[in-house]
């Protein structure tokens, strides 16, 4: 424990918009109770977030926070980001990699708590020296969150050791979905801290730093990175992610019905195979690129060559993003086969400062409200959504963040807000606010979005359930099935670490007086549900607890 | 001969930094501080990446302006470096063209590729290796 302690993963800190300042504060406790950067945000969140906060109002936190391994070991490379979502009211979690991890370890902080809002539009410089505090009003309104990104690049101290997280417009004019970009490619997408920072005025944070970290016993540091390094780099771990990546499951998806097209009017796309892994590798992969402290290299980057039409030699050449879930959102979910068209429509969405899965839910769901006569092209100031058709989709996009008219103001609030307003609720695809992601593969899917802590895929990975049990031809029981995406949620969200007999579910019980709701539960599932409750209680839970 | 660390080809490079880690890691360290060997983007990520690291020069540009011989030249190319003869001056630093001469901060001393080739093992994709320098032949 003593030599645990040398870790310098103790300090957390605290930035106030309002009054442009900060301060660092020592909470050793808080990394010893919680492995992980998720368990830290959690508990800042609920020490931070007052019970009813507006989501967009200058009391709502952004908290940033890393775990122990990072800078120790590969693969170690995300952040927490925990917010109040403006987009479901709800648990605002979201994790990206780049290089933010290793920046925020290496400029010697566990975790980063920024509150208020600036008058002016502020950027943040974070090193080991503190703050610095940057007017970014030059920044604000630029069309292109990539261009910000390079400007700060030039302007900013520590390449190769720095990230800078960014929003584009769409997060300025907080749309309720816009995210957060890192290093270009890497994203806190979900449920809208681009809208927070917007609401905050603040533009970016660059982060930057060069610590080394003390280790307790240096032969078994060494013997245990080179295990997991053999395994990662060597073994069939990886491989997927590295090789094809994530985009490898458009074809099988499709194969099983499983991949959800044109607003899930089907689970199967015929174009299918002309916008899957495979193919996107063969014919437009222009480079694979890692985040910080990860051999696995599953950034799989698109080159796409476009002519200028009013010149025959002027082309330009993009490097896009892809894997599974955009090229289900802006492919199959919008009828697009053809991959220029579906990149330059992801390419909108990138430069905009969308959530690319939420932005092609939302347009899915106007193409079939317009397919069926619920709105007219007056709605949607004479643009025309028809599936695969990507020039359409891309001014929409666009129209999505300058808001010209009250429909576009809706979509700017999501699919439900949308349905709730023209109808169409009966094909809105979300859970708890939240649009559906690209897996339609059974109940597995489709219940753990829906009891999530933040309707995500990634809460209990029901897709990968539902696809075992096909495999298999095993049906799964419904308690089966409950246990599993229960246990499975518990396992990666909140871990307490067990300190001097003390665990942290009973004493947040204890706290919030539901110790004997989780009495005869098993601990994990105790555990989600008592999260469940405290976040209830600290307002942002916005249906009622019989819900749950 | 003697050996140095070669750049074999920077485009498998995917920036994933496990060099930089590695060097830190040979001297029983977690982090970054001390690394000898820098991976950053050739001006955003979507261009690639650069590796800044010794190349072991012939008449090499930091012993050169080395005041107190705390960097000597390594016969047959590269430089020794003793720590205890350094004054901090940072001379070394201004000379390297590559900017391949480090900053220990711990130490306040310049911090240079040693040539152990430790970072190329950990180099999944052979952007790095451990190689003899080859002399120049220009026919």
């Amino acid at each position: 424990m003593a030599e645990f302690l040398k870790d310098p993963l103790t300090k957390v800190l605290f930035i106030d918009l309002n009054k442009l300042s900060y301060h660092i504060e020592e909470r050793p406790e808080l990394f010893e109770d919680y492995l992980g950067g998720t368990g830290v945000g959690i508990q800042l969140l609920s020490e931070y977030c007052p019970a009813g906060a507006d989501p967009l109002g200058p009391e709502n936190p952004i908290i940033f926070a890393v775990g122990p391994l990072v800078g120790h070991y590969p693969l170690a490379s995300k952040t927490a980001a925990l917010f109040k979502s403006p987009h479901t009211g709800n648990l605002g979690e979201s994790h990206a990699g780049g290089r933010s991890a290793v920046a925020l370890r290496m400029a010697g902080y566990g975790a980063v708590v920024i509150r208020g809002r600036s008058k002016l539009p502020v950027y943040l410089v974070i090193t080991s020296d503190g703050v610095v505090f940057r007017d970014a009003s030059a920044f604000w309104g630029m069309r292109s969150s990539s261009s910000v990104g390079s400007v700060l690049r030039m302007r900013e101290e520590g390449s190769g050791l720095r990230s800078i997280m960014r929003i584009g417009r769409a997060g300025e004019c907080q749309v309720s979905y816009a995210n957060v970009t890192t290093e270009t490619y890497r994203h806190f997408g979900r449920l809208g801290l681009g809208a927070v920072f917007g609401s905050k005025n603040l533009k970016a944070l660059v982060v930057s730093g060069k610590h080394s970290l003390p280790v307790a016993d240096k032969r078994a540091f060494r013997r245990i990175y080179d295990e997991i390094f053999r395994e990662v780099t060597q073994t069939e771990l990886m491989k997927k992610y590295h090789e094809l990546g994530t985009a490898m499951n458009v074809n099988p998806l499709n194969q099983i019905g499983g991949l959800p097209t044109r607003n899930l009017t089907s689970g199967r796309f015929e174009g299918a195979e002309q916008i899957s892994g495979e193919r996107l590798r063969e014919d437009y992969l222009g480079r694979r690129v890692a985040c910080a402290h990860c051999p696995a290299a599953c950034i799989h980057l698109a080159a796409l060559r476009i002519p200028y039409p009013h010149d025959p030699y002027f082309y330009k050449t993009l490097m896009l993003g892809y894997d599974h879930e955009l090229i289900y959102s802006m492919g199959s979910m919008l009828g697009i086969d053809d991959v220029p068209g579906m990149l330059q429509v992801i390419d909108e969405a990138e430069l905009q400062g969308l959530d690319v899965m939420s932005t092609g839910v939302i347009l899915a769901w106007a193409t079939e409200a317009l397919q069926r006569k619920l709105i007219s092209t007056k709605e949607t100031d004479g643009i025309s959504l028809q599936w695969g058709q990507a020039s359409g989709y891309i001014s929409a996009i666009k129209r999505i963040v300058s808001q010209p008219t009250e429909f576009y103001r809706h979509l700017a609030r999501g699919v439900d807000q949308a349905a709730s307003v023209y109808g169409g609720e009966e094909f809105a695809l979300s859970f708890g606010g939240n649009e559906m992601p690209g897996y339609h593969t059974g109940p597995g899917a489709h219940l753990g979005y829906l009891s999530g802590s933040r309707h995500s895929h990634l809460d209990s990975a029901g897709y990968s359930l539902d696809q075992k049990s096909l495999k298999n031809d095993q049906p799964l029981t419904a308690e089966g099935l409950a246990e599993n995406l229960l246990n499975e949620e518990s396992r990666i969200s909140v871990r307490p670490w067990r300190r001097s007999g003390e665990n942290i579910p009973r004493r947040i019980s204890k706290e919030s007086g539901r110790r004997s709701c989780m009495r005869n539960m098993p601990l994990s599932a105790g555990k989600v549900l008592i999260w469940k409750v405290s976040a209830f209680q600290a307002g942002f839970w916005k249906h009622p607890p019989q819900q749950e | 001969m003697v050996k140095r660390l070669s750049v074999i080809d920077v485009d498998l490079c995917v920036g994933c930094q496990a060099c930089m880690f590695a060097c830190v890691r040979r001297l029983g360290k977690g982090g970054l501080d001390g690394t000898c060997i820098h991976i950053q983007s050739a001006g955003g990520i979507s261009k690639g990446f650069q590796v800044i690291v010794c190349r072991a020069c012939d008449n090499a540009p930091c012993a050169r302006v080395c005041p107190t011989e705390a960097l000597v030249f390594r016969e047959g190319g590269g430089v020794k470096f003793s720590a205890e003869l350094c004054i901090g001056c940072e001379n070394c630093i201004e000379a390297c063209p590559f900017g391949a001469v480090f900053w220990d901060q711990e130490h306040q001393k310049p911090q240079i590729c040693v040539y152990c080739g430790y970072c190329a093992d950990y180099c999944p994709y052979d952007v790095i290796a451990l190689e003899e320098i080859e002399a120049v032949n220009c026919g």
